[in-house]
């Protein structure tokens, strides 16, 4: 019970929510996170290594 | 039946066309070429997982009903499961196309793949919509009553009536979700048939 009231602390969801305004952009904080996770995802999936890809011998 | 009559046969000849175009080794290959040995390849059997577990746990939800995933511990975990899963999904399409569009990826006669693959993802939000409004809560409400105003200043209002728990319900749980995986199914195999992408300076050059 004490780490949900916690997490109910970290992320009061009985509260509107936060809103970043830029310019014509206006997108929920949650959004702008999940948004920024995809990116880095992305951005780690093109430049992390890929186990065995040295074994691998093209096939065609 | 002699044998050309059988050749002529509409069974025979669309056995022909189809295992020429997708013959085993292509359906079920052994090998992937060595471009493929990258992150960026797996977002796609990503989506494919979570648009599973979407099904699964939508299947389970329908069983017993929105009284029993409202009120109960084992609802609320299947619930949060099918909600999950969509987040998953999304995320990972998403990723997906991000790639694809970078990479191309309608090069090689592949522009029907690039296609179903646009339209799957259109019909994946039309079926995460549909969901949103079925909820049969506040948040449901909420989002039913904000969005009949836009969709009535489409015109479509008149046919798709967001206010309509019954109708919205059924686009979720049987046409939406029967096209997505139809769709699904077809962006497969057109990927069979043609094969991954390759990168630009591996591919062999077009024709003009």
């Amino acid at each position: 019970m004490a780490g949900l009231a916690l997490l109910a602390a970290l992320f009061p969801l009985d509260h509107l929510g936060g809103y970043i305004h830029w310019g014509w952009v206006d997108i929920s904080y949650a959004n702008a996170i999940v948004v920024a996770l995809m990116v880095i995802v992305f951005v780690a999936a093109l430049l992390a290594p890929f186990p065995g890809h040295g074994r691998r011998k093209e096939s065609r | 039946m002699s044998s050309p009559d059988i050749e002529r046969q509409w069974t025979t000849r669309l056995r022909h066309r189809v295992t020429g175009h997708l013959p085993p080794e292509k359906v079920l290959p052994d090998t992937q070429p060595a471009y493929v040995a990258s992150w960026i390849y797996v977002f796609g059997v990503t989506t494919m997982v979570a648009l599973s577990m979407v099904i699964l746990t939508g299947f389970v939800l329908a069983i017993r009903g929105p009284l029993w995933w409202h009120t109960s511990g084992v609802g609320h975990y299947v619930n949060s499961l099918h909600l999950w899963s969509v987040e998953v999904f999304f995320f990972a399409m998403v990723i997906h196309l991000w790639g694809k569009f970078f990479m191309a990826a309608w090069r090689g006669r592949r522009a029907l793949t690039w296609v179903t693959g646009v339209v799957t993802f259109l019909t994946s939000i039309a079926a995460a919509f549909t969901g949103y409004v079925s909820q049969t809560n506040f948040d449901s409400q909420w989002i039913s009553t904000q969005a009949k105003d836009g969709i009535n200043a489409t015109g479509a209002g008149s046919i798709f009536n967001v206010l309509n728990l019954g109708q919205m319900l059924m686009w979720h749980i049987v046409l939406l979700p029967l096209v997505a995986v139809i769709l699904t199914a077809v962006h497969v195999v057109l990927v069979r048939v043609r094969g991954v992408v390759p990168p630009f300076e591996d591919a062999p050059p077009e024709k003009p």
